[in-house]
């Protein structure tokens, strides 16, 4: 089996607390050391990481690849290699495919999908209740046997209160983590943008932030009653900071992420109708975006996602509220992050673990860390490189992104997955 | 931006999308120009060949009587050839996405939409979609802009007062829902009016209503207290259902404007409405065809209004 030196690098791993120049040495496919040199190694691919970043492979906690139901809009294939593109080795898929991941079939066939694309790494989350409907439990033992990491709400509202804590008691009885996402259907009425000046000056259906945060808080009333592990997905807002803040000061077991464009574009970066920037929860404040970045500062927010959603033109065609919302963003993950940390508002390390190390453990894998023994789940980056977002650069099938045309700075060179090198810029032109 | 759809490279009128980034002077020269088409309806021939040879689409994916009677006639007094669709029982029940259905219609060789949708942008998505020689007129999207009404009721309130620097504008009724009042507000403060107060209870105002320049009250008496203009809106029988107002008889008691009521503001107000109107819902009777009241003077101008937008947005291609 294949050797792989990585070479001279900058390698940051938080959670083996590396921070130092040095080389990853790779056989069959495991990290088989850091630093020194293992007697008898002889690669046979030498990736040169002088002045580059090496760090592990980025864990993505909320993407949608399209697949099964909506290949127009995108493939395993073509979202795998932007992962790819993107230093992303591991990927947790929404349920809200069609049909929904509610059955082992589906989550077989991802499976499948994703040994196609060659990259195994995908996760489905398994619908917390039958259909996303929010009134029959989902089968979640078979469903976690058939390979779901997780069972979640996706953008759906779980409107009956005595079915979420079912399913929380559920989840629980077996050990499964639930990732939610907070929003109230009443509340949320259907909106397409922040109830603030912004929709009120364009006359947009919008959402509250109590929609996200009436959720937040009834489901963190049901992790104590029900002792379920919850981890809270894409939080919008600084009241959902606080209190995740307060219920972690409390003692309760919670874990929250954002997705990266929430950390930086706020209502008043939006240009009047343009769908791009259409996404849920909406874009909010200047305030919250603040709180944002303060609770990932502090780790009360520990984990970045990309929330990747990449659409075919169509769906963003048409006035604002009638368009899809979400972001194509796996490939932008990195500069975005990195664009914190040149803003003092994270340190590198930091950013690196929120989007690695943080997300592996709450979804409890061996991945996220350059541990001896581990796979060998490796990103390898220059954060001097700058890069324009535009088709020569981007291999997501969806180009539904606000950021499309901005230049940014930083790069990934090489990534690999389970030793495999699934995407290495050079060669990539 | 919608400023620089709205505007050609010289600043001149292309689509009328929204009051928003028009300059005050542009504002003004819609009123001039409406101005000289006030007497036209008087003549015996009741046309001038302004828009001769050109085709105007009315597309109306909403009802609508006034608005679109009114945009035929001031289409019709421009000589302009007209063709009114109502969409909601055509294409789109059919399955046609709104861009096809502009589609087709591009490809008879139009020259300018008048276009009332239920959805916010609509107008502003059409415009940006749109072959560039064709202009855009937004008649109502959704809850964004109404901006056709919004100027005849400026012409009319010039009309009377003259001046907006002195006027104190209240707005009452359902300003969540009302793409009127956003396109009133923004002209109003464009034109420089002395102060802007919107009237409703908290369930019929959007979030940071004072962002967009007016003053709040959510009470009719104290509010209605120096007005000059009073500006009433439509309310919605929905609204009822919705949980936003518990009655309609409720509404007309803290809200309805009534005989009583008006004597509160400046003993030379007037009264508008856009219609249609709710007797005994938002307005009293005595009010509507009182002395006070300018609603079917509303009316008549926006006959003038629509002409002038239509024949300056044409002016860019040529047409003078």
């Amino acid at each position: 089996m294949s050797q792989i030196h990585i070479k001279q690098g900058h390698i940051i791993d938080p959670v083996n607390n590396i921070n130092r120049v040095g080389c990853v040495y790779i056989a069959n496919g495991k990290i088989i050391s850091v630093t020194n040199e293992p007697a008898g190694f002889k690669p046979d691919t030498i990736i040169d990481a002088q002045h580059k970043i090496v760090c592990p492979g980025f864990v993505d906690l909320s993407t949608r690849l399209r697949e099964p139901g909506q290949s127009r809009k995108a493939t395993f294939k073509s979202e795998t290699a932007a992962a790819a593109n993107g230093g992303v080795t591991t990927m947790c898929l929404q349920p809200d495919t069609s049909p929904v991941i509610d059955t082992p079939a589906v989550a077989e066939l991802i499976k499948e999908l994703a040994k196609n694309a060659d990259y195994p790494q995908i996760y489905p989350i398994a619908a917390l209740t039958q259909k996303l409907e929010g009134t029959e439990l989902s089968a979640m033992l078979t469903l976690k046997q058939a390979g779901c990491i997780a069972v979640g709400n996706a953008n759906q509202s779980v409107r009956n209160l005595l079915v979420l804590r079912r399913a929380m008691e559920y989840a629980a009885s077996h050990d499964m983590l639930v990732m939610f996402r907070p929003n109230d259907y009443w509340l949320g009425n259907n909106g397409c943008a922040h109830e603030g000046a912004f929709a009120t000056r364009y006359g947009l259906p919008s959402i509250p932030e109590a929609a996200e945060t009436i959720a937040l808080a009834q489901c963190l009333e049901l992790v104590e009653l029900t002792g379920c592990r919850v981890h809270f997905g894409q939080l919008s807002c600084k009241r959902s900071v606080i209190k995740i803040h307060q219920a972690k000061k409390y003692g309760l077991h919670v874990s929250a992420d954002v997705a990266v464009h929430q950390l930086h574009l706020t209502e008043n970066d939006i240009i009047p109708f343009d769908s791009n920037y259409h996404v849920l929860p909406p874009l909010r404040t200047g305030a919250d975006r603040q709180y944002l970045r303060q609770g990932l500062a502090s780790g009360t927010i520990n984990s970045i996602c990309s929330d990747h959603q990449p659409h075919d033109k169509d769906a963003k065609l048409g006035a604002f509220p009638e368009t899809e919302p979400g972001v194509s963003s796996v490939e932008t993950l990195l500069p975005l992050m990195l664009k914190l940390v040149a803003q003092r508002i994270i340190t590198l390390e930091q950013g690196i673990a929120s989007l690695s190390g943080n997300p592996a453990r709450v979804l409890r894998i061996k991945s996220g860390a350059l541990s001896v023994g581990f796979a060998a789940d490796v990103c390898v980056f220059d954060p001097e490189l700058e890069w324009q977002v535009n088709a020569d650069n981007w291999k997501s099938q969806g180009v539904n992104t606000p950021f499309w045309g901005q230049t940014f700075k930083g790069r990934v060179t090489h990534t690999l997955q389970g030793g495999n090198i699934i995407h290495c810029l050079e060669k990539s032109g | 931006m919608i400023e620089n759809l709205q505007l050609n490279s010289k600043g001149k009128l292309k689509h009328f999308l929204s009051i928003e980034g028009l300059p005050k002077s542009l504002l003004t020269e819609i009123l001039d120009v409406a101005e000289s088409f006030v007497g036209i309806g008087d003549n015996q021939i009741k046309k001038v060949p302004l828009l001769r040879g050109k085709t105007i689409v009315n597309l109306f994916f909403e009802n609508s009587t006034r608005t679109r009677t009114t945009f035929e006639l001031a289409a019709n007094r421009l000589s302009a050839d007209v063709l009114s669709m109502s969409i909601s029982t055509s294409s789109t029940s059919k399955g046609e996405s709104l861009l096809d259905t502009i589609r087709n219609l591009e490809a008879m060789y139009v020259d300018m939409f008048v276009v009332r949708h239920s959805i916010s942008g609509a107008a502003h998505f059409i415009a940006q979609q749109t072959a560039p020689h064709i202009s855009v007129i937004n008649a109502g999207d959704g809850q964004h802009a109404h901006p056709t009404q919004a100027m005849l009721d400026m012409f009319t309130i010039r009309q009377i007062k003259k001046d907006f620097s002195m006027l104190r504008v209240a707005i009452i009724g359902d300003i969540l829902h009302s793409r009127v009042a956003r396109s009133q507000i923004q002209a109003l403060n464009t034109l420089g009016a002395a102060e802007v107060r919107v009237i409703a209870p908290k369930t019929l105002l959007p979030a940071h209503v004072e962002s967009l320049g007016v003053n709040v009250s959510h009470n009719l008496t104290a509010g209605l207290k120096d007005i000059d203009v009073i500006m009433m809106l439509r309310l919605q029988k929905e609204r009822m259902t919705s949980a936003l107002l518990p009655s309609e008889s409720e509404y007309f008691k803290c809200f309805g404007l009534t005989e009583e009521k008006l004597k509160i503001a400046k003993p030379d107000a007037i009264v508008m409405h856009p219609g249609p109107i709710n007797r005994g819902v938002e307005i009293d009777s005595k009010v509507a065809d009182g002395p006070q009241s300018v609603i079917l003077k509303q009316v008549s101008n926006g006959i003038a209004i629509r002409m002038a937008i239509m024949a300056m947005a044409m002016q860019k291609q040529g047409v003078s």
